[in-house]
């Protein structure tokens, strides 16, 4: 569960993020739908602690990020919009890092690995150097990363940047199960099909502040849109930065 | 989960995905192990030699209208000069010079033995490249076979008058030279000091950079900061990993110079002749205290670079910064003083110098050299540790 309220941030003159308060709770998908340069991508850098909001807070399952961002970076799970991998490792030493760096046991790391690469149909490359990945494979791969220390919160960045539509199906289908397994995953997107198809609640961004909150009917509802990209023209005003 | 811990993950990790970069192993494990200690014992060999064969060595001379001057190119041929006739004029034998066909081209002018004969100044041109060090030898001792032709010409005419030639020798002076081979090797010495630390900030460079702005570069870093891990442990496991890379390197130096220096005769540079497993492992002690500061002084360079082709031009001009002090000891002739044993570099090469120079230094330079370095090392590592805080650092 996250809750962040009233965040802003600047960088030097530019202001980023004027004011966002985004609720995301467990077992939903929460999308966070605006044109480029919204602020989405700051506002969840703000959520998983690699940026200091100027004022404001999120609270990851109880735990405020101003105060204690390690503790909840032990809860969240994270796919950076520049999700590198390392090319000189395996798709499984990648993960395999982060496990360590998570705390986990040497056994209980590769378990999860194992688990993981299962789960994310990863077997035929997993030992390979990543070196030559696909966009596909290095974007389970960093998922795989994400996910490895179990985490309650999954935060992703445009998860869908690049990739083709088996990929985009097949993690579709991944954030669905984590939701069905009670999972809190928030995600960013500028495309409509993705956010239509896949989440419960839609946080509509512009300019820095929120200009809409609800379920995709209820927003197509008070805008009188039946169409939800109908609906998000509407609300930013502009059809400026959509795909 | 500790700090430590973290902090070897980091390092594990480092370590082995730099194993399997092939510029990070070349840099560290080929290029400068083998190529300075190599470098430097040809080097060495070769002035050897150029010192040694001097006595037996014939100098070829080219000479304009010789028959002018039979007598003293008999003499000259007596010390070793040989001669060879040539038909130049002026701007010829300038040519010839400049361009490298003869060393030195002698002209003996018309007037010369009328000149001579009369008991004036008889003319001789000498053409000669003061540029050209490689036959400096050569063209000095041509001068000085001249120089002797004339003084004994000179003495000829002092006895023919009836005059004791010793009044042309007014003042005698006696040269002492008070140089042991051991003052006389200090470029090599400073040589041999830079070739090390060279060695040694190149096996960590790539490191360095592949862990900092590389990792920015390739979008893994904001990931890595998502990791319940302390930013500044994070950077710590990087330094130590560099730190590891620049002692293998220097190891393997150490251990090639041990080899390469078994070949040359040392005794003439005053280096102590056993350079062996003992020099070479305090060598390596000395050396060691500057590992975590040259670690972190690349780390904290690289940090504030976009890209991994800015941070290898930043790195490069880094490498120069051993050779600084070093430039300045061997150019103003420094001996170590408690104030110069902290500076690194400067200091290691005075500890160095005097390990292979068979000299004692005083325990307190010893302890200065080896702890401001380590100060400087922790500082810098701190600041390392404070600059991975900066949001910037996302880019």
């Amino acid at each position: 569960m996250i809750d962040a309220t009233h965040l802003k941030k600047h960088f030097g003159a530019v202001a980023a993020v004027r004011d966002v308060s985004v609720r995301a709770q467990d077992g939903h998908i929460t999308g966070l739908l605006g044109p480029n340069g919204a602020g989405k991508s700051t506002t969840l850098r703000i959520l998983y602690t690699v940026l200091k909001p100027d004022s404001g807070d999120a609270i990851v399952d109880g735990v405020s990020a101003m105060r204690d961002p390690l503790e909840v970076r032990r809860r969240i799970g994270v796919l950076p919009h520049s999700a590198g991998i390392y090319q000189n490792l395996t798709a499984r030493e990648n993960i395999a890092y982060f496990a360590a760096l998570h705390g986990m046991s040497r056994t209980d790391a590769q378990t999860r690995t194992r688990e993981l690469i299962q789960l994310l149909e990863m077997d035929e490359f997993a030992d390979r150097i990543s070196k030559g990945f696909s966009q596909g494979q290095k974007i389970k791969t960093a998922l795989a990363r994400a996910l490895v220390h179990r985490p309650r919160n999954v935060l992703l960045d445009e998860p869908t940047n690049g990739l083709d539509v088996m990929a985009v199906r097949s993690l579709r289908r991944l954030l669905m199960r984590l939701r069905d397994e009670g999972h809190c995953v928030l995600l960013s997107s500028h495309v409509m099909q993705e956010i239509g198809a896949l989440c419960d609640q839609v946080v509509v961004v512009a300019h820095g502040t929120v200009v809409a909150t609800g379920s995709p009917d209820e927003i197509r509802g008070t805008t009188g849109e039946a169409n939800l990209e109908d609906a998000f023209v509407k609300l930013i005003g502009s059809g400026e930065g959509l795909a | 989960m500790s700090a430590f811990a973290a902090m070897l993950a980091v390092f594990r990790k480092e370590f082995r995905e730099n194993l399997r970069d092939r510029r990070a192993v070349i840099a560290a494990l080929i290029m400068g192990p083998l190529l300075g200690p190599l470098v430097f014992a040809s080097a060495l060999s070769l002035s050897i030699e150029r010192n040694t064969d001097e006595g037996g060595h014939v100098v070829t001379l080219a000479v304009v209208h010789g028959e002018r001057a039979s007598n003293l190119l008999d003499y000259a041929r007596q010390y070793g000069i040989q001669t060879e006739a040539v038909t130049y004029d002026d701007a010829s034998a300038q040519r010839a010079v400049s361009q490298q066909r003869y060393f030195m081209v002698l002209s003996v002018d018309g007037d010369f033995s009328s000149r001579l004969e009369s008991g004036q100044p008889a003319p001789l041109t000498l053409y000669a490249d003061a540029s050209d060090s490689s036959h400096a030898r050569d063209v000095s001792r041509v001068r000085a076979v001249l120089a002797q032709y004339g003084s004994v010409l000179a003495r000829m005419r002092a006895i023919a008058r009836g005059m004791d030639p010793l009044v042309l020798t007014p003042v005698v002076v006696h040269d002492v030279d008070v140089s042991t081979p051991a003052s006389r090797s200090v470029v090599a010495l400073g040589t041999f000091s830079y070739l090390v630390l060279l060695a040694m900030l190149m096996g960590g460079m790539y490191l360095a950079i592949d862990a900092t702005a590389g990792e920015r570069e390739r979008g893994s870093l904001e990931p890595l900061l998502t990791v319940p891990v302390k930013r500044e442990h994070l950077i710590y496991g990087k330094i130590l990993a560099t730190c590891a890379f620049m002692t293998v390197s220097l190891v393997l130096t150490l251990t090639a110079f041990a080899i390469a220096l078994r070949f040359v005769d040392l005794e003439r540079f005053g280096m102590s002749v056993n350079f062996g497993p003992l020099v070479g492992l305090e060598v390596l002690l000395c050396c060691l205290p500057l590992v975590p500061l040259g670690a972190a002084l690349m780390t904290v360079v690289a940090s504030f670079t976009r890209t991994y082709r800015e941070a290898q031009t930043y790195l490069g001009l880094i490498l120069l910064i051993p050779t600084l002090p070093l430039v300045f000891a061997s150019v103003l002739g420094l001996r170590p003083t408690a104030a110069l044993m902290t500076i690194p570099s400067l200091s290691q090469h005075f500890l160095m110098t005097s390990l292979l120079r068979d000299e004692a230094i005083p325990a307190s330079f010893l302890g200065l050299s080896v702890g401001v370095t380590l100060a400087l090392g922790a500082g810098l590592m701190f600041i390392a540790g404070r600059l991975y805080h900066r949001e910037a650092l996302l880019g």
